[in-house]
């Protein structure tokens, strides 16, 4: 976050580092300025009235919210699982040796990656008259499939080319060759690309919302066009996209945190050495101690 | 083909709705983006807090929920605009944080020896930021952006269903009208294709032009 690695600044000397203060001080109060001014107008337009927050004190409201996120969820499961199985699929076909399945794959992988989801979804929502969620699920699954399966095949082609060279002059067969060596590395890179795929399959159920999908957008429009709670529409979103953000966060932070698992190598990790104490003695000098000297920690975690 | 040739006025409307949609969106993000990663490489601590919000928020938030609490929650505001302005706002502020991200790491694919090296030939701020650092970062920042601005393009398919005229938006008529649906999402499909495909080409000409060379 600092400021050191880019090649915009110096290091800042005593004048800039007081300037920069003080833009500090004037920068956070026209943020401070903004903020109040939005609670301001919340307020004055009384969305923090009584009556407007009560339905959610409500049990019968707080389930109808948490159906909502189940179906949510339940149609992410569905998406993220057929995603990854039809991608995998896609991306065997794109590396396929035979030309006919290549351009097929080829074919389809372009076509529904240029295609808006929702143009998808309303595909098969109307013009083949299927239910709201097997049609969310297949248009989430056509697009994320195709990207997947693109990120996978980058994934394969970004392993090194002797990894290849090396299995088949052992002997392997082309299908080993995939799935003991290609496959399993290319995974392993391409885990952080794969899990912010899912995020973006899991913003993208509440597109089930413009479908009548009962999912958790649906379930706070109904209670915000609700007249015996006087429309409490601000309130529902209030609630609504802080659990929405949480859990697309949430997922980001797994891939953030996948690829700084994945960047750690168990070879090239420093081993922590304890430092010297006066006490110690060289290896083989004091029988009684064996295991003082010789003392490693685990890998380190940063 | 009827469907296409009968209904040409129709769709014509709809394919320059999203284009328009496309424009304003791409125009207002691009310049959103720009102001943010502004924020986010400042020397300056509250606004790189501010841009590192901006950011994470919007690039979590669904835009369909995005959508849904601009076109339907700023009217109780007593903010009335056209549902077009607002489709704008809401993919122009969705798609900035995206662009953001783009202009931040192409600024920081400069390596730090440019600007010290400008610095010591006595350049002041303006210009190393003008004629060393953003040339040199708009180069590497082209291909992203060219398929953020495609993600706009296809996002803005969602503000049809929140009845702005668009191109997904067509089919409603063409169903009341007693089209086939299978065709009329056909030539929707193309529609969108032709939007996407232009964005690419127009892309890839910049990329061949400045783009870094490989």
């Amino acid at each position: 976050m600092s400021t050191t690695g880019t090649a915009l600044y110096d290091i800042p000397g005593p004048h800039a580092v007081r300037r920069h203060r003080l833009y500090g001080v004037a920068a956070t109060a026209v943020i401070l300025a903004v903020i109040a001014l939005v609670l301001y107008v919340l307020f004055d337009t009384e969305q923090f009235t009584a009556a407007k927050w009560r339905p959610f004190a409500y049990k019968g409201i707080q389930e109808m919210l948490l159906r909502g996120l189940g179906n949510t969820l339940k149609a992410f499961a569905y998406a993220a699982v057929l995603a990854l199985v039809l991608g995998g699929l896609l991306a065997c076909g794109r590396l396929s040796e035979h030309r006919a399945v290549r351009w097929a794959a080829t074919v389809v992988v372009e076509f529904f990656r240029a295609m808006p989801v929702l143009v998808m979804i309303f595909f098969v929502f109307v013009a083949l008259k299927v239910q709201p969620l097997p049609a969310l699920v297949t248009g989430l699954t056509l697009y994320n499939a195709s990207v997947l399966a693109e990120v996978f095949r980058t994934g394969v082609h970004a392993v090194a080319r002797g990894q290849r060279e090396a299995a088949y002059s052992l002997g392997m067969r082309k299908t080993q060759v995939m799935a003991y060596v290609l496959v399993p590395q290319a995974v392993r890179a391409m885990l952080p690309a794969i899990i912010s795929q899912l995020v973006v399959a899991l913003k993208d159920t509440s597109l089930g919302f413009l479908i009548t999908y009962e999912e958790f957008l649906h379930a706070g429009k109904l209670i915000a066009s609700n007249l015996d709670y006087d429309l409490p529409f601000i309130p529902v979103v209030m609630i609504i996209s802080p659990i929405y953000i949480g859990m697309c966060m949430l997922l980001s932070r797994c891939a953030t945190w996948v690829s700084r698992w994945e960047r750690r190598s168990v070879k090239t990790e420093a081993v922590e050495v304890a430092p010297a104490e006066p006490g110690m003695l060289l290896p083989g000098a004091d029988a009684t101690h064996p295991s003082a000297p010789s003392h490693r920690s685990g890998p380190k975690t940063s | 083909m009827n469907v296409l040739t009968d209904n040409l006025s129709l769709y014509g409307k709809g394919l320059l709705g999203t284009v328009e949609l496309t424009v304003y969106g791409s125009l207002l993000a691009l310049a959103l983006g720009f102001v943010m990663a502004s924020f986010r490489v400042a020397p300056v601590g509250s606004l790189r807090v501010f841009g590192t919000a901006w950011v994470a928020v919007l690039r979590n938030t669904p835009l369909t929920l995005l959508f849904f609490a601009v076109l339907l929650g700023l009217p109780r505001f007593g903010v009335v605009l056209p549902f077009q302005l607002f489709a704008v706002l809401a993919l122009g502020c969705y798609t900035s944080a995206f662009i953001c991200e783009a202009i931040r790491s192409g600024i920081n694919t400069v390596p730090t020896g440019q600007g010290e090296a400008a610095r010591s030939l006595g350049m002041s701020f303006g210009q190393t930021l003008c004629g060393i650092v953003l040339p040199q970062a708009f180069r590497s920042v082209i291909p992203p952006i060219g398929s953020t601005l495609i993600a706009l393009a296809k996002n803005s398919a969602i503000a049809g269903a929140f009845s702005v005229t668009e191109l997904l938006g067509t089919y409603k008529t063409l169903n009341e009208l007693g089209y086939s649906i299978i065709w009329s999402f056909v030539w929707i499909a193309v529609g969108y294709l032709i939007v996407t495909l232009t964005i690419s080409a127009l892309f890839n000409v910049l990329e061949k032009r400045w783009g870094v060379a490989r």
